[in-house]
């Protein structure tokens, strides 16, 4: 690893390692697509979780949404989300009541009609998930860049459950899944 | 489920003179996602962060934007230019430092476009982003360049670059 400055002098060299950050598992969409992407029996031995990841859906008729649900719970009623959008226009922001969609709303995602190659970049923090005292809140960063449309988000997404999170899975909240290629991956982060 | 500790420091730097532009070359492609984190000044006015991949100086990026100056919201867009401005509302002002983040998803595979996501943050005279950004491109990202557009980096700017690999 080297590192090139220009016009200058420099210290550079390998910092310390540290053990705080784990991959948990990661899910990479093959040929076919994929109708959601799970992630079951999350230990609890973590403080916080982080998915990180590259999406696409696969749905033809427009953009789609990537949604998020906890424990299995398709409960519309227990789902919230709220989101600050910029569309290379103008900000807006919105909100999806609870009751509204069986998941609370993350991500914009390209459509399949969408220019070839380009995947919804996305990070999710699901904070302090492991206890039992809290409805949960995530939060994501969020977006896709097509050179002439797209959008970038900040999202947070609630759960109205004190349970412990223990599995994860992501949907299409207007479409059928996720395009080949897509994938994601899942991180513990100790406390 | 498998798991393997991760979030690797693969470099880092800290400037001991002004710079224009810092680059990490011969990144391993051993890892999953790539984040850079900088914090850094500029030596007089306002600029910002260019970020380009490989070399490559073709009009082959673009990028969307959402930010706030602490008295407005706005967004907006570059199309088909020769970098990745990964700031905007959160640029580089002088004597005052910018934090900046960027996260390179799938950095290493030869089959998609590469999509950058980034933050950014100046709380005294200018503002905060997020970026989306693209280079279209599917080559393996191998070398990454972060260049100031107008004036030059200060002493004491760091950079650091982070490796995530998945299990």
């Amino acid at each position: 690893m080297i590192g090139a400055i220009t016009a200058g002098l420099f210290s550079a060299g390998t910092p310390p390692v540290t053990n705080s950050y784990e991959s948990i598992a990661t899910v990479s969409v093959g040929i076919g697509g994929a109708s959601s992407i799970s992630f079951s029996s999350i230990a609890s031995t973590y403080k916080h979780l982080q998915l990180r990841g590259a999406l696409r859906g696969s749905r033809v008729s427009g953009n789609d949404i990537l949604g998020i649900q906890f424990n299995g719970d398709t409960t519309s009623a227990n789902y919230v989300s709220h989101r600050l959008i910029g569309d290379g226009s103008s900000a807006a922001s919105s909100y999806t009541a609870s009751g509204t969609y069986s998941s609370s709303w993350i991500a914009d995602m390209p459509a399949t009609t969408a220019a070839a190659n380009v995947f919804n970049g996305v990070v999710i923090d699901v904070l302090d998930y492991a206890t039992a005292n809290k409805n949960r809140v995530g939060r994501a960063l969020s977006g896709y860049d097509l050179n002439g449309s797209g959008s970038i988000w900040l999202s947070s997404q609630l759960w109205l459950n004190t349970s412990a999170v223990t599995s994860i899975t992501l949907v299409p909240v207007f479409g059928t899944g996720f395009a080949q290629y897509s994938q994601i991956g899942l991180y513990g982060i100790k406390g | 489920m498998a798991a393997g500790s991760t979030y690797t420091p693969i470099a880092t730097t800290t400037l001991g003179s002004t710079a224009t532009s810092y680059t990490f070359s011969s990144i391993p492609s051993t890892y999953t996602d790539l984040i850079i984190v900088a914090q850094a000044s500029v030596t007089s006015g306002d600029s910002n962060f260019r970020l380009t991949f490989n070399g490559d100086t073709g009009s082959n990026y673009s990028r969307t934007y959402l930010s706030g100056s602490g008295s407005s919201a706005t967004s907006g867009r570059a199309s088909s230019v020769a970098y990745i401005v990964a700031n905007d509302e959160g640029y580089l002002h002088v004597g005052q430092p910018t934090m900046l983040t960027i996260n390179v998803q799938n950095y290493s595979n030869s089959t998609t476009y590469k999509t950058t996501l980034s933050r950014s943050g100046n709380g005294s005279n200018n503002g905060t982003a997020a970026v989306v950004g693209l280079w279209r491109s599917t080559s393996a990202i191998t070398s990454l360049t972060l260049t100031i557009d107008a004036s030059t980096f200060t002493a004491g700017s760091t950079f650091t670059l982070y490796g995530i690999a998945a299990a």
